[in-house]
């Protein structure tokens, strides 16, 4: 894959071919530099995330089952049978990988939706100076700052039945409740697990669009004053166009990182997930580790991978056509 | 230069692991090695308090074995929620400790891979024979018919713990010795106020252990006598069912044990907030928590009528820690002679007393440490009315399955959800389609 | 001009429903951390019976929270600065430099940033045992393939941000420094990096925390004595007794060095955030 990448004939013109000339450095040493500056970076690369891929891959088609874990040389290929199982959506397995997606899909456009929408809405009222803007600021960033698991294990104690301060206050002190829910077993599993992953996630969102408006100029703001436009024409006239291209990048950050986030659930529900918050990082780390097949465990990684490939490159080719067309 | 130098090793060593890999990855050598006499890797499984609990009581019990032996034994006591995966990584990669406990009911599992040291006759005579053993602990070593993948090491059963002052507030004399009294009972000790037995209800291995036992006191069997998963028995449904009831139907479970995982029904009935516990050896644990010894009962856990015996008069699993030597040792002999070390009648007496279990070695279950009336109903249930978890090689998934699909029962029945019959088999079904083809 | 009173009537309301949202488990946690253990295995209650210091002093003795720490120190200390520097090479190369296969190197390590953990977790693993085997580094259970590991997890994200933010530092500069005699290392380490620092210390406290916060490969490639805080945190919870307080001082323990750097660079870091990402 990458080994190639040298061959690579693609060839961009140098805008700084002029300047060029003056370096006095030797011209071997200028071509190779770059690459040798590289080096290091591709080197991790291909040892953590590419060697690792392809390694996963072909172990997507073998019999790994626990007869075999001990000698990986010696467990069958298996052609495509893993692959046959992960999709055969009438039978169990198949049914409950694609529940997981579901879920998984559910879950990550409601959170990214949440995440981006109170974070912009905070980077947009916090844009101009008020007292108290810098502690607020600096509060915000906390839930994103903390480490996930003490974050997650401080959530798992809010959220217990008997003892826990949600259903204390929903239910012992506003009444809302006719009786004490459950949030870490059973249907509500969902919302507490959303409810964690946008507290943890929204100010990530906030950093990004705060960084964004710091690019606006001030003049725009200054013009469309003049132009008799009060705060919230402002904001949906400059404001909210000027941040497109950060929005872009965000959203896919968010959705990726949402997506594949597997401390959260994991710390937040264990080993065995319950139905309706079975995130699909957990249930492939289950389906592999818990019942020791890690063939089917690996092919439906790599299903997971050529779905979020797909998923990636629409969505960048969809927003920058989107984005030539309003920039031309 | 260096950077350059450095990288050139990089990738060297890339290409060398790619080709390891590409020749399978684990060792393929079996059988072990003697290539370091001097020392041993002992990975324990969490048995007292906490961890540290573990290390002041093995600490001396090692330091002994190196005055005896000169071997250096090095200490890891891994906690329960890892154990299993550190095993699974440990076989996969080959790099493992020498020495290792192991949950008993995984032996069939972990046998299966083949990365544990057979005891054939003549391993077990290095360490004393199979005679020296419980016959019941033998039960739970590995697939019938095949060398034992590990020898006990500690038993445990299940028994009924029951508060005594709560009992008695609530005008009961003894302790319920069927299920039906059970419930009697606490639909009077719930009148006082007090919930009436605990559960862990969100923890799969103890969801596994109560509904074997319903199971086989409904003579049923989540096997076939071949090995092929049955879950879907109606015996079996029946018994999964009963046992989900006693939170669904008679309420005697309080609604909220459906999420209990970390021992909390151990410590709500520490606490006096509850009458009654079905728990194995938890006399340390209760001492730990400032429960003194005085205050609580125990009994056989109950049945659906008569006695504890056999068959249907099952009333506990042959609960325990068994231990096993790792294939790739690189101290075979060094491993064999902790094994005898260990299963020795002096440190089966001192680590079963540390741990409140019985020990598996017949001469030492004889001391008259283990004769108290508490122990007395464990080496009792252990001798007359416990009975293996199925010894399959799928039993680990077994576990995880069926642990999980009661689990959800427990969650439905604490939303208020009607558990019948037909939810039960459906939730069992799913379990059954997880199971890996074998 | 002063916004409209609409607009500071929204934002008044939509802060402090926010603020209480954020605030809500930052106050479990500090005022639960404080409680004696009967506070928090009983209904939950907002104030404390009584304010102890107990589970501070307990935390260090019921699992080696000491040795966790060190670990934790160890490995996300050297994975951010490996990474930071790791990066700053590759982003200087990509800014300045036109070379063969450019674009194919930025999408690659762009598109990492996609792969579910769980595919790699297996294969990595088996991967550093296999070069232990054969080279006698050894990687699985070290703290140095934790090191490995972690630091590449936050590269594709700090190259490509350093990459914008190198853009944005004028190329004038690094040329001038080269027609004065620096060699271009020369010029990236005089010139480049010095105005880059908002978007390199932005990096390296992403890469902190990355590395700080993982718990899946932590998991399975940790033993006994290189086990990060990620893991170790757990052990309060396999006990006997679910330790609540001390689970919360725990967390809070863990956390301070984390939060404390965030808050302190985090000037730095939007400023970098502004110049890098967001161009």
């Amino acid at each position: 894959m990458t080994t190639t990448a040298f061959k690579d004939p693609v060839r961009e013109a140098s805008p700084g071919a002029a300047t060029r000339e003056r370096r006095r450095t030797g011209r071997i040493r200028r071509a190779g530099l770059p690459y040798l500056l590289l080096l290091p970076a591709l080197v991790l690369e291909l040892l953590v995330h590419l060697v690792p891929m392809v390694i996963g891959i072909i172990m997507s088609f073998k019999e790994l089952t626990q007869f075999y874990i001990r000698d990986w040389g010696t467990a069958p290929w298996s052609g495509f049978s893993n692959y046959k199982v992960s999709v055969d959506f009438n039978a169990p397995v198949g049914n409950a990988l694609l529940h997981s997606f579901f879920v998984t899909v559910g879950f990550t456009l409601l959170s990214v939706g949440l995440c981006w929408l109170i974070g912009t809405a905070a980077a947009v009222f916090m844009q101009d100076s008020f007292r108290g803007r810098g502690l607020l600021r600096a509060l915000f960033l906390v839930p994103y700052a903390l480490p996930v698991y003490a974050a997650v294990i401080t959530w798992v104690f809010m959220f217990q039945h008997d003892n826990g301060l949600v259903n204390h206050v929903l239910h012992d002190q506003l009444h809302l409740t006719g009786k004490p829910s459950f949030w870490l077993i059973g249907d509500n599993s969902f919302y507490a697990l959303l409810t964690v992953s946008v507290w943890k996630g929204w100010p990530f969102a906030f950093l990004i669009v705060m960084a964004g408006l710091q690019n606006i100029p001030r003049e725009l703001y200054e013009a469309a004053a003049l132009d008799g436009a009060g705060t919230w024409q402002q904001i949906r006239r400059i404001t909210l166009p000027s941040l497109r291209p950060v929005n872009q990048v965000l959203v896919l950050v968010l959705f990726l990182w949402t997506f594949n986030d597997f401390n959260t659930p994991y710390v937040l529900f264990g080993r065995s997930a319950p139905d309706a918050a079975d995130l699909i990082s957990v249930h492939i780390y289950q389906a592999s580790f818990v019942t020791w097949n890690f063939g089917t465990g690996s092919a439906m990684s790599v299903l997971l991978l050529l779905f979020l490939l797909v998923v990636t490159g629409t969505y960048l080719l969809v927003t920058s056509r989107g984005r030539r067309a309003s920039d031309g | 230069m260096r950077r350059i130098r450095a990288a050139a090793t990089g990738a060297v060593t890339l290409s060398l692991a790619l080709a390891a890999t590409a020749c399978g990855g684990g060792s393929a050598t079996g059988g072990g090695s003697n290539d370091s006499p001097k020392t041993l890797t002992y990975w324990a499984s969490n048995q007292g308090a906490s961890i540290a609990v573990d290390q002041q009581v093995l600490g001396p019990e090692l330091t002994k074995f190196q005055k005896q032996t000169g071997i250096k034994v090095k200490l890891e006591v891994v906690p329960w929620s890892d154990l299993l995966n550190r095993i699974l990584t440990a076989t996969t990669s080959g790099q493992g400790p020498d020495v290792l406990n192991i949950g008993n009911t995984w032996s069939a599992s972990l046998q299966a891979t083949g990365a544990l040291l057979p005891w054939d006759a003549k391993n077990l005579a290095k360490i004393g024979g199979k005679d020296r053993f419980v016959d019941s602990a033998l039960g739970s070593t590995g697939a019938a018919g095949k060398d034992p993948a590990a020898v006990p090491l500690y038993s445990m059963a299940y028994a009924l713990y029951y508060n005594k002052k709560i009992f008695a507030d609530a005008g009961i004399a003894r302790p319920p010795a069927t299920w039906d009294e059970l419930v009697a009972d606490g639909k009077k000790i719930q009148a006082k106020g007090k919930s009436a037995l605990g559960a862990e209800g969100a923890s799969l291995a103890e969801n596994i252990h109560h509904v074997f036992v319903f199971a086989k006191q409904h003579g049923a069997d989540f096997f076939t006598a071949d090995g092929k998963p049955n879950f879907t028995d109606p015996k079996v449904v029946d018994a999964v069912r009963s046992y989900v009831d006693l939170m669904a139907k008679d309420k005697v479970i309080p609604a909220g044990d459906a999420e209990y995982a970390q021992n909390q029904s151990v410590s709500d009935f520490a606490k006096g907030k509850q009458a009654m516990l079905l728990w194995q050896s938890a006399a340390a644990n209760l001492k730990s928590q400032g429960m003194s010894e005085d205050a609580y009962g125990i009994a056989p856990v109950p049945v659906i009528s008569g006695t504890p015996g056999t068959g249907t008069q099952v009333n506990s699993m042959v609960a325990g820690i068994n231990l096993a030597v790792f294939k790739n040792t690189h101290n075979l002999d060094g491993a064999t002679q902790f094994v005898k070390f260990m299963t020795s009648d002096e440190e089966q007496k001192i680590l079963n007393k540390a741990y409140s279990s019985i020990p598996p070695v017949k001469s030492a279950q004889a001391d008259a440490a283990f004769g108290t009336p508490a122990n007395a109903v464990l080496k009792n249930t252990l001798a007359t009315s416990a009975a293996a978890l199925p010894q399959v090689a799928s039993e680990s998934q077994f576990e995880t399955a069926v642990g999980t699909a009661v689990k959800d029962l427990f969650a439905d029945a604490a939303a208020g959800r009607a558990v019948t019959t037909d939810s039960v088999k459906a939730a069992l079904d799913k379990a059954q389609q997880q199971m890996p083809a074998a | 001009m002063a916004p409209s009173r609409s607009f500071t009537w929204s934002r008044r309301i939509f802060l402090t429903l926010l603020t209480g949202f954020v605030l809500i488990p930052v106050y479990v946690m500090i005022s639960s951390s404080l409680k004696p253990l009967a506070d928090v295995t009983g209904k939950f209650r907002w104030l404390p019976s009584g304010l102890t210091i107990r589970p501070y002093i307990d935390i260090w003795s019921t699992v080696p929270l000491a040795r966790y720490f060190v670990n934790s120190l160890i490995v996300a200390g050297a994975a951010t600065v490996c990474s930071v520097v790791i990066a700053v090479f590759a982003a200087y190369a990509v800014s300045r430099y036109e070379f063969r296969g450019k674009r194919v190197f930025t999408v690659t390590v762009l598109s990492t940033q996609m792969f579910p953990g769980i595919l790699f977790l297996l294969p990595l693993f088996l991967l550093y045992v296999n070069i232990g085997n054969a080279t006698g580094i050894a990687l699985f259970g070290s703290r140095g393939g934790l090191i490995l590991t972690y630091l590449t997890f936050s590269l594709p994200f700090s190259i490509w941000m350093l990459i914008g933010y190198f853009d944005s530092v004028p190329r004038d500069l690094d040329e001038a420094a080269l027609v004065d005699g620096c060699g271009p290392l020369g010029a990236l380490l005089r010139i480049v990096v010095p105005a880059a620092i908002p978007g390199i210390v932005a990096v390296a406290v992403y890469a902190f925390m990355t590395a700080w916060g993982e718990v899946l490969f932590a998991s399975v490639m940790t033993n006994d004595t290189t086990r990060t805080l990620a893991v170790g945190l757990q052990g309060y919870s396999t006990l006997n007794n679910v330790y609540w307080n001390q689970i919360m001082a725990a967390s809070l323990v863990v956390s301070v060095p984390v939060v404390a750097g965030f808050l302190l660079l985090q000037r730095y870091l939007v400023a970098g955030l502004t110049a890098g990402a967001v161009k």
